[in-house]
């Protein structure tokens, strides 16, 4: 039933895809820390114009499904002339998606600061930028690096999604070969297996990483 | 009334402009006044102790100066410029935030909970602000650090973390933390309260070190009446977020005027 | 839109059912992995490993193109109910096995003192104070779930998702429609959100 010599022959095409969905996890992680950077920082502005839209924002993405929203980036977007191509529009969505969830966590990690830390940073004359990088930034951070392993982690296993916008990642691959071979047994099992094996290392190492955080 | 004895007590220091300045001062927490049209001038390098009942103001009064709680109404004046405001067209507006930090760089203060930094050891804790706010080099500022903190007897624990000092200890980083900014005015703020008994004397021998140097102003709500009695030149009685009486030591703790004070002191007393 | 509307129900139909299955795999497989027996636990672990581990959409095209290879067709409706629950079924296993860990264990001893049984403890004394614990993580769950319903459409479903296509693809009305999507999905899942976070502040005041 199962066809080793296939499943090999298939390999290197699959491992091909798998770069994609890496690619694509990666830029999508990076543009969601940085963007729920600048999300949480407009949630707490005491300048209700911004914080308020922001906030709303970020329950609409929150409550709305990843795919939706891929579908609007990919297919809307160039109705108002932004063309993207799969991997951007992927990235994007992906990226923003998880951004909104990104923010809660800093927010989390910043309101755990205590207030005597900002009121000390202020009786020390630290400018605002001053007390972000040298007080508040290096307390806040650490304890959620786990939590953000986790969402990255969330995010690989989130990339077939980005199949449905046409970007040949792992799953997309799998299905090509599918349909041209008419065997489907091989390639989804191993995208499924690639992906257990992927993500549960990568849980493995986050809870390293939380263990020996935890010891400092 | 109690006003009227403000200028009559400042055991000869009164002639001097004063440094702090506090003018019609207000404050309220929602609905609650907490200070009310309060006046007080402190002359320079002037020692206040600040006692009265819990809940009366006192740590609120301190917390304008230093900029942590903004007056809803009245005047503050620091080395004769307005600290929450500035003069436009002979106008009062809003200090904006270069205004503040110039104003404040003359104030620091001393916290109860003494609010270290937990991720930098003691010797960063103390050469942070000189580095970044003062602009200081890095073998300059460590060297003032280290000064301040062979000052506090703690030399020997540059390299510790705060979790590993004791709260006497961590006190008293924190005490050269301030002073290595050299402020010409330092807030105290209970800076025993949190500590156990046995470490309340290593931190008011250093208060009381810096105090003999003379030339700081300090500002200091202390619980501890005995040291309030030694170091102060005034005392200053507050309570219900008014100064109901003020004058030297020796006349609040042995002849007050004012029935509250009395009162006050009687409690204290007998509970301590 | 009333086409649009024909998703919606089969979105909440979708959404239901693979709620209670999702339930049900949750407190088996929470508290097998609470079993003394060592097999069961490990036999648990897999299961929530596999299903955690592997993409949720891998999962939807594996019953839905590799069953059929071992003889086993099941409807793009059935596949999605069956992903859908035994999915996050093995995710909120764990919620099941840390409310029910949370319980000081004074309350076991308690319970014993009392000479009632272990069911009965568990019963009446335990689950009722790690249900409440339960609520709020499983609700949002919930909504997660209803989020992922979506992606039954990439198995051709005629969900909310797969109309809103469809309609597209005729009409050609491609920014009324997704936006029109993106809304009703919002209305579903949103007033759930606001539902949890009163419940967290009533349970963390102590109210219930
Ligand atoms: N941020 C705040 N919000 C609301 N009320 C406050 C706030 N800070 C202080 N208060 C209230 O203002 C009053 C004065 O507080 P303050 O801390 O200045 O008193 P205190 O004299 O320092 O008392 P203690 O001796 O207990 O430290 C109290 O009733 C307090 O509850
Ligand atoms: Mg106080």
């Amino acid at each position: 039933m199962w066809d080793w010599e296939f499943t090999i022959s298939i390999l290197p095409l699959l491992l091909e895809g798998l770069k994609i969905t890496l690619i694509a996890t990666f830029l999508a992680f990076g543009f969601a820390v940085v963007i729920g950077f600048l999300l949480a920082i407009a949630r707490r502005s005491s300048v209700k114009i911004l914080s308020l839209p922001v906030k709303a924002f970020i329950e609409f993405v929150r409550s709305t499904p990843l795919l939706a929203q891929l579908f609007f980036i990919f297919y809307v977007f160039p109705k108002f002339g932004l063309v993207l191509t799969p991997l951007v529009a992927g990235v994007l969505g992906l990226g923003l998606h998880y951004s909104t969830y990104l923010s809660e966590v800093y927010r989390s990690g910043i309101d755990s600061i205590p207030r005597g830390q900002w009121e000390a940073a202020k009786a020390l004359n630290f400018s605002k930028a001053r007390t972000w990088i040298s007080i508040i930034i290096p307390q806040a951070v650490p304890p959620i690096i786990p939590v953000m392993g986790n969402y990255l982690i969330g995010m690989f296993k989130d990339t077939p999604v980005l199949s449905a916008i046409t970007l040949v990642e792992l799953l997309q691959t799998a299905k090509i070969i599918g349909a041209q071979s008419f065997r489907y047994l091989e390639p989804i099992t191993m995208v499924g297996v690639i992906f257990l094996i992927l993500s549960y290392v990568s849980s493995l190492g986050v809870q390293w990483l939380e263990l020996r955080l935890n010891q400092r | 009334m109690s006003e009227i004895v403000t200028e009559t007590s400042n055991n000869g220091i009164q002639n001097s402009e004063p440094i702090v300045r506090y003018q019609k001062v207000s404050k309220s927490f929602g609905d609650i006044e907490v200070i009310k049209e309060l006046d007080l001038d402190v002359a320079p390098a002037e020692k206040i102790g600040i006692i009265g009942p819990s809940g009366s103001g006192k740590t609120t009064l301190i917390r304008m100066l230093m900029t942590l709680e903004k007056p809803t109404s009245g005047t503050i004046e620091v080395d004769g410029e307005l600290l929450w405001h500035k003069r436009v067209n002979g106008n009062l507006v809003p200090a904006d935030e270069k205004h503040l930090r110039r104003v404040r760089s003359k104030v620091g203060m001393i916290f109860q909970q003494f609010n270290l930094f937990p991720h930098m050891t003691v010797l960063r804790n103390v050469t942070e602000a000189p580095i970044h706010v003062l602009g200081l080099s890095r073998e300059e500022a460590e060297e003032r650090a280290i000064t301040m903190l062979e000052k506090v007897g703690l030399k020997d624990k540059l390299d510790h973390y705060p979790r590993q000092l004791s709260g006497g200890q961590q006190q008293r980083v924190a005490i050269a933390r301030a002073l290595v900014m050299n402020p010409k005015i330092m807030l105290f703020d209970e800076v025993t309260s949190a500590l156990d008994p046995e470490l309340v004397e290593e931190v008011l021998a250093v208060i009381k070190e810096i105090a003999l140097e003379g030339n700081m102003t300090m500002l200091l709500v202390t619980h501890e009446m005995q040291f309030a009695r030694e170091i102060a030149d005034r005392i200053v009685f507050i309570s219900d977020g008014r100064i109901i009486e003020q004058g030297p030591p020796e006349e609040i703790f042995e002849n007050p005027k004012h029935e509250r004070t009395r009162n006050f002191l009687r409690r204290f007393n007998k509970n301590n | 839109m009333p086409f649009l509307l024909k998703g919606v129900v089969v979105t909440i139909e979708l959404t239901i059912m693979a709620a209670v299955l999702a339930f049900i795999m949750a407190f088996i497989a929470g508290f097998a992995r609470l079993s003394k027996f060592a097999i069961v636990r490990g036999i648990t672990q897999v299961y929530v490993e596999i299903f955690r581990g592997t993409s949720l959409l891998v999962q939807l095209f594996w019953v839905y193109f590799v069953l059929p290879f071992f003889g086993i067709e099941l409807s793009a409706m059935m596949t999605g109910v069956l992903v859908l629950g035994l999915n996050y079924g093995a995710y909120a296993s764990e919620v099941i096995r840390s409310s029910i860990l949370a319980i000081p264990k004074g309350q076991t001893e308690a319970g014993i003192a009392l000479n009632m049984s272990p069911s009965l403890i568990m019963k009446r004394i335990i689950l009722p104070q790690a249900l409440l614990i339960m609520l709020p993580p499983l609700g949002n769950y919930l909504i997660e779930l209803i989020k992922s319903t979506a992606l039954v459409l990439l198995i051709t479903l005629h969900d909310l998702m797969f109309c809103g296509t469809m309609i597209n693809n005729v009409t050609m009305r491609t920014t009324e429609i997704y936006s029109l999507v993106l809304i009703i999905y919002f209305l579903l899942a949103y007033p759930l959100t606001l539902a949890i976070r009163r419940l967290e502040k009533r349970l963390s005041a102590g109210r219930l």
